[in-house]
């Protein structure tokens, strides 16, 4: 379910980061003294074995397949939302750095998706309420289950919409949402099952740790409201602000007016924004594979090229195919002549 | 298992890559951080049928590769793992885009465009996150969050969990090289574990790694430990390190703005 950087757009992006920075603020400052003193070092250990832990493979009865779990419920069940939802985020982090999981443009997508809905919504609204009753396998096997489930059903619908809104691929809505979230709940199911496996038997085996985390907290303390309201608050803002600066390049906007009318021309040419004018134009002349031509050369190969397609031409196309080419060629030369070069300083040295 | 090795595998290749003492390797962190940051943004900012256009944009992996004295393998291979996801999502776009490019007379399907496009986005930007952790590291590049004013708490949070992955990814695979001897799920196969020992083997893993935190916890207020995370301070960044993050910008600023391949292409176009 990890989100890449190719699949969202830099609006997208920038606003889930904000939402995310927002909900891991609110984390640290709920966390409060008790993070830096003895929390931290449990959780990075914590953090650390649920990056081992995904690596194994449970095997699923009767299907000869196997899964495995993603471990923001865990985390949550036994350092509490908070915590649980900063050392989601550090394995995130860790995994788009060095495992490109996910990647740096789509942590904030990342954290939102694995982190948020299972820390913040599904252990808030579900787990809190079924264990407040007191705990029972029983219970905690409800608890986990309903948790992951839902928790992974709302984060792959987030990826269903980051996907969508960031216009970089053309699925449609009704189908990937089909596609994804029916995957989703088999995961989720598995993820369940597994989870609840391993909290009932640290609850048989050391009961404080798995109550004692679930006491950290009542009920009645924990503000959802304020940290929707916050992340709110950024989310307007920083989208207002991305989605402005991301309209003045045309194909910013390209997938929602292509889907409205089935032509992105019209529109996008249409869509002067005046004070970026200036930027306006320039992109709109260079867009896609095209390139500013002369007048008659561009529409000759708009009339021969049939159906019309945004500046693409033959004239141009030509040009930019072979632009293309010794762009890459002159990277690879750039790249084998610097490793040379340092070859040779080296033997000069020896 | 061999998931594990392999992952045990990456992090020791990206901390011995990290440690090499090129120019590159000695560029302020904060500096290669920005770049890499404006770099994810510039790419994925392209529209979904770009392709020319952002073919200049694979001048810097391959300049950090060169530089940098990063073997190409390792990265491409990390980089291969990642795509299935992305090649993925990228395959369903000819079933739904129906439109059609015209190139040198030769018509192309638009949904292959636009899955090209989204290949080779993915592939640059997994490219520019691996090999900013291979020039920098992962101390430096918590050094430059501190740097950028990112809270205490969660840097050190961030650290510490890369500090106990390898610890913890070892100790993982032994239990598991343990289990698989003694009671794999399938015979002599080893391909996951049976239902009846999900709780137990994940289980006594986690209690396994709570005392263990504990202990580090002790361990470390022992040693004076006041929440804070002692990396040493960062000096402030000079005119070359300025002057890295400065190019690199412009650069990318200029293939946002230009099409350079196309420039280049009507020069030659136009002298044949």
């Amino acid at each position: 379910m990890h989100m890449a950087d190719t699949l969202i757009s830099p609006a997208v992006g920038g606003i889930m980061w904000a939402a995310s920075v927002g909900a891991i603020a609110y984390s640290i400052k709920k966390t409060g003294d008790d993070l830096e003193q003895k929390k931290i070092p449990i959780m990075g250990v914590m953090g650390a074995f649920v990056f081992a832990a995904q690596m194994i493979n449970f095997s699923i009865p009767m299907t000869g397949s196997s899964g495995h779990i993603g471990g923001g419920m865990l985390l949550s069940i036994l350092l509490g939302p908070y915590a649980g939802f900063l050392t989601m985020a550090s394995i995130l982090a860790i995994q788009a750095l060095f495992f490109a999981d996910g990647g740096l443009l789509a942590f904030g997508c990342n954290v939102f998706n694995m982190g948020f809905y299972t820390c913040f919504v599904a252990y808030q609204l579900i787990y809190r309420r079924i264990i407040h009753r007191g705990f029972s396998a029983g219970r905690i096997f409800t608890a986990s289950m309903l948790t992951a489930v839902i928790g992974l059903q709302l984060g792959s619908f987030s990826v269903v919409l980051q996907t969508l809104f960031s216009g970089k691929t053309e699925l449609p809505f009704a189908a990937f949402t089909l596609m994804m979230q029916p995957i989703h709940l088999a995961i989720g199911i598995v993820e369940g099952l597994i989870t609840s496996a391993v909290v009932v038997f640290i609850w048989k085996a050391r009961p404080e740790i798995v109550e004692r985390s679930a006491q950290g907290e009542p009920i009645g303390n924990v503000s959802v409201k304020r940290v929707v309201a916050a992340l709110a608050a950024a989310v307007v803002i920083t989208g207002g602000m991305l989605s402005w600066f991301a309209s003045s390049y045309p194909d910013g906007l390209e997938w929602s007016v292509f889907n409205t009318n089935g032509n992105s021309e019209i529109e996008s040419s249409g869509e002067v924004h005046t004070t970026m004018s200036d930027i306006q134009s320039k992109t709109a002349f260079l867009p896609d594979y095209g390139f500013k031509v002369p007048e008659e050369e561009a529409q000759q190969g708009a009339e021969g090229g049939g159906e019309r397609w945004p500046s693409v031409n033959a004239g141009t196309s030509v040009s930019g195919l072979v632009g293309g080419v010794m762009t890459l060629a002159l990277a690879a030369l750039s790249g084998l002549a610097i490793a040379l070069i340092k070859r040779g300083k080296k033997a000069g040295a020896a | 298992m061999t998931n594990i090795t392999n992952s045990l595998y990456t992090i020791r290749f990206f901390d011995m890559a990290a440690r090499k003492g090129t120019f590159i390797h000695r560029i302020h962190p904060v500096a290669k951080l920005l770049a890499a940051i404006t770099y994810i943004l510039v790419a994925s900012s392209f529209g979904k049928y770009d392709i020319i256009p952002l073919l200049p944009l694979v001048f810097y992996p391959v300049v950090l590769l060169a530089v940098g004295d990063i073997p190409v393998m390792p990265v491409a291979k990390r980089m291969l793992l990642a795509g299935p996801f992305i090649a993925g999502m990228g395959i369903l776009n000819p079933l739904f885009d129906h439109g059609v490019f015209y190139v040198g007379g030769v018509s192309i399907g638009a949904g292959w465009i636009a899955c090209m496009s989204l290949i080779i986005k993915g592939a640059l930007t997994v490219m520019s996150a691996l090999l900013l952790i291979a020039i920098t590291g992962m101390d430096k590049t918590a050094q430059a969050l501190r740097m950028l004013k990112v809270p205490r708490a969660f840097v050190l949070q961030l650290l510490l969990t890369y500090r106990y992955i390898s610890v913890l990814m070892e100790e993982t695979a032994r239990v598991l090289t343990a289990y698989n001897l003694r009671a794999s799920a399938r015979k002599g196969s080893g391909k996951g574990v049976k239902k009846n020992a999900w709780g137990s083997l994940a289980g006594q893993l986690l209690l396994r790694t709570l005392g263990r935190a504990e202990r580090v916890h002790g361990a470390m207020l022992m040693r004076g430990f006041n929440g804070e995370y002692n990396t040493g301070e960062l000096a402030p960044m000079n005119i070359k390190d300025i002057a890295y993050l400065a190019i690199w910008v412009l650069f990318f600023a200029a293939v946002r703005i230009y099409n350079i391949p196309a420039l280049i292409g009507l020069l030659i176009t136009g002298v044949l």
